[in-house]
């Protein structure tokens, strides 16, 4: 499966489900739903953070957590 | 006189929440304590009109009502409980009109608890610029909620603001839909009988955030983990199923009253101020080249341009006292006066220019929403620590003092690492060891330029103590990250928000509030000390003061004048209280270089390490040969001679030991303090001296060793 973490800068993707029950429920609460679209924009120096954009915004994660939203690409 | 009615200011970060406020309220805030809770609480009252005043309440800044963090469960342990002291009369929710959707989250989640709420669209312009057109009445319909369009920066809309609260007040109306999500009525019963009659979803909060609110006992917990087990509801699925419900509706209102104009003319997304400038302060090498540039400039404001305010305080205190000394008669209560309490006022005033340039710069940082790509780009360095991104700002605010500095540690959500930055911080070389570092730095390093002159060698070894004190908290936090355990993985996500222009009027509240708490909370310690030492300086047990005149009078019958009075203060000093107790830990202290005199300023700055200087200028003024011409600390120090070498007191090795010694030291009373209401146990402040104290005991040893 593919996951936010496996994105490369400007690639995007819709969000299809989560891994991690705990992380879900602030992920959903910050615009990360199933069905939108995210676009990876950043890697902070080494590699993680990421940031991307998502419902409008832009929103920063570690990438551990970011391997935690299964992303299709359509 | 009729209660004013209160109004909760709610939203999420960067929504201009803070804005709005200043602008409802003006100078009229005030920072209080909400009851046993050590956050700060600012209240403001805005004047709706002539007599008619109201109480603003501004809460955190928060993306949903179930907390993550510290200082998020604030918000539910008010909004939650109606019989708590601050329980709104209503909320005004204020949104980012350019983020409506995740804003407009919230703002169902409050109105759901039954509070009446108006929303208050903040931003309109930016959203406009964006191309997205809101139709504020449209929207106020659907959510059948009053609806205010604001520019809180500017102050546009206020009027409009006005009347809408004033109707919300009137009719109390709050359009609540009832559960977002249906659970049975059973169980909704159940919490009402044993809880009473409130609306369904306060309900809900109650049973999935019992744990976090104050307002249950234990007793009332078990119950609702029992009902919680009987009807076999899982909050986790239930928050999840919730949110994705809500913004299931909300994505259809916004798609009724908003009309995005890119979308109908196919246009590419417009390139944003925002995505350009984090082109360069993300930027692997750029970013980190940037961020120095921006510490060197804080550090080069703090350090220099706060010194001349700094000296004219400094200068200022002297005047008084020397004015004070000229026109009161020499008597006991003179000495207290000037000696004691206005000597320990001014070690006070001097620290607020030093502690409003550091705060000027971090709110600027903030402000402008750089903070948070700085938290971005050492999320991975300072996590290598077991630190957090997040740990950067406690950390550079430290730099001023660590009292705020804890204090900003609420917003790390992870349990963990929030104790570590809290437990380490203290090791930032805070500005109440400069003045410290100064004095003795100027007396044992040669004032030389090296490396071609560019550098001055003073500058160069007070660069190295602060790289010291951050290496040595990096060192800490990686050991602390080895013993501890974890209970919950931390997370780090977060809004990077798009930059903004600093809101000056803001910055200068925020320094405002600062340095106000600093010299209030900080001060009242200080005093006390000062005048507390003062006091154990000039009297000593029994007849030991009047015996100790005597004996030097006898001594030295030739002498008269100052020489003599000197004589007898150094004689009344090492007899009175303080110099017992100096005596009594010189043992424990010989093997870092120290003497009596040294203990007692050491056991003085146990308590707030900035009495240091003014102990030192109150044992040599009362004890040394002064030549009054030249009569600074330094100097008085300089002069003095180690009885056992002959040679001067202060060398190479003495110095750098207290450096040391004070670089690494837990000696301030209010930051114990802190760390003790900020973890609610006695465990971390004691865990916290122990271990700096250690740290700084066997540094200074070494040191000294070493170096003589």
């Amino acid at each position: 499966m593919r996951t936010v973490a496996d994105l490369g800068i400007g690639e995007h993707g819709f969000i299809s489900g989560f891994t991690d029950e705990k992380l879900s429920l602030k992920l959903l609460e910050m615009g990360c739903l199933p069905g939108t679209e995210v676009i990876l924009t950043h890697h902070a120096p080494f590699g993680d953070p990421i940031a991307i954009k998502v419902s409008g915004y832009t929103l920063s994660m570690r990438k551990e957590e970011a391997a935690t939203i299964l992303i299709n690409s359509i | 006189m009729a209660k004013i009615p209160k109004i909760a200011l709610i939203g999420n970060p960067n929504a201009g929440k803070s804005s709005l406020f200043n602008t409802l309220t003006g100078l009229r805030q005030k920072t209080g304590n909400f009851p046993g809770v050590t956050m700060d609480k600012l209240t403001g009252i805005w004047e709706l009109g002539p007599k008619n005043e109201i109480e603003i309440l501004d809460l955190p800044g928060i993306y949903s009502i179930y907390p993550k963090s510290i200082d998020e469960e604030l918000v539910i342990n008010i909004l939650g409980n109606p019989a708590h002291p601050d329980y709104p009369d209503m909320a005004i929710v204020v949104a980012d009109a350019s983020n409506l959707k995740r804003n407009l989250l919230l703002f169902s989640q409050v109105r759901d608890l039954g509070i009446p709420t108006v929303l208050a669209l903040n931003m309109i312009d930016v959203a406009e610029n964006e191309g997205y057109v809101i139709n504020s009445i449209k929207l106020a319909r659907e959510l059948s909620v009053e609806v205010a369009e604001v520019n809180a920066k500017k102050g546009i809309g206020i009027n409009g603001l006005k009347l809408a609260v004033q109707k919300t007040l009137e009719n109390r109306f709050s359009s609540n839909d009832g559960l977002p999500l249906p659970v049975s009525e059973e169980l909704i019963t159940d919490i009402q009988i044993a809880f009473g009659e409130v609306d369904p979803y306060r309900c809900l909060l109650w049973l999935m955030e019992h744990d976090r609110m104050k307002m249950f006992t234990k007793a009332q917990c078990a119950d609702l983990d029992q009902i919680m087990v009987k009807h076999d509801f899982e909050p986790k699925k239930y928050k999840s199923a919730e949110t994705v419900k809500r913004y299931e509706f909300l994505t259809e209102v916004v798609d009724r009253c908003v009309i995005n104009l890119n979308r109908q003319w196919d246009a590419p997304p417009v390139k944003t101020w925002t995505d350009r400038l984090d082109k360069l302060f993300l930027h692997p090498v750029g970013g980190y080249l940037f961020f120095l540039a921006i510490l060197f400039v804080m550090f080069q404001a703090v350090f220099t341009w706060a010194t001349y305010p700094m000296d004219a305080i400094d200068a200022g205190v002297a005047l008084l006292n020397d004015w004070l000394k000229g026109i009161l008669p020499e008597s006991t209560f003179r000495g207290l006066l000037t000696d004691g309490l206005i000597a320990g006022i001014g070690g006070v005033l001097i620290f607020i220019p030093q502690i409003a340039f550091l705060f000027f710069f971090i709110s600027m940082l903030e402000e402008t929403g750089y903070m948070s790509r700085v938290m971005f780009i050492m999320d991975k360095l300072m996590r290598r620590f077991g630190l957090n991104g997040k740990s950067v700002v406690p950390l550079l605010s430290s730099v001023a003092c660590a009292v705020p500095a804890i204090m900003s540690t609420r917003s790390i959500g992870s349990r963990k690492d929030r104790l570590i930055t809290i437990l380490v911080t203290p090791l930032m070389s805070c500005s109440a060891r400069l003045p410290i570092y100064t004095v003795l730095i100027a007396l044992v390093v040669p004032e030389k330029n090296t490396l071609f002159g560019l550098f001055n060698l003073q500058g160069l070894v007070l660069f190295i103590l602060y790289l010291l004190g951050f290496f040595m908290a990096l060192f800490s936090a990686y050991i602390m990250k080895l013993i501890l355990k974890a209970k919950e993985k931390s997370y780090f996500i977060m809004e990077l928000p798009t930059y903004k222009g600093p809101r000056f009027k803001h910055v200068s509240y925020t320094i405002l509030n600062n340095v106000k708490a600093f010299v209030f909370e900080a001060g009242k310690v200080i005093v006390a000390i000062s005048i507390i030492l003062w006091v154990l300086a000039s009297y000593g047990p029994g007849n030991s003061m009047e015996d100790a005149t005597n004996r030097i009078k006898i001594q030295n019958p030739n002498l008269s004048g100052v020489e003599l009075s000197n004589k007898i203060a150094g004689e009344k000093l090492e007899n009175s209280y303080a110099g017992h107790f100096g005596k009594f830990i010189e043992p424990a202290i010989r093997p870092l270089g120290y003497d009596w005199k040294i203990g007692i300023a050491l056991i003085t700055s146990f308590a707030a390490r900035e009495v240091f200087v003014g102990t030192m200028s109150t044992i040599y003024s009362l004890g040394g040969e002064i030549d009054n011409e030249n009569a600074t600390i330094k100097n008085r120090m300089r002069a003095e001679i180690n009885p056992q070498t002959g040679k001067p007191m202060y060398d190479m090795a003495l110095g750098f030991s207290l450096l040391i010694f004070y670089a690494f030291a837990m000696q301030c009373m209010s930051t114990l303090a802190t760390t003790y209401r900020e973890t609610k146990s006695w465990k971390y402040p004691l865990i916290q001296f122990g271990y700096m104290t250690a740290l700084a005991y066997f540094s200074a040893f070494l040191v000294y060793q070493a170096l003589s």
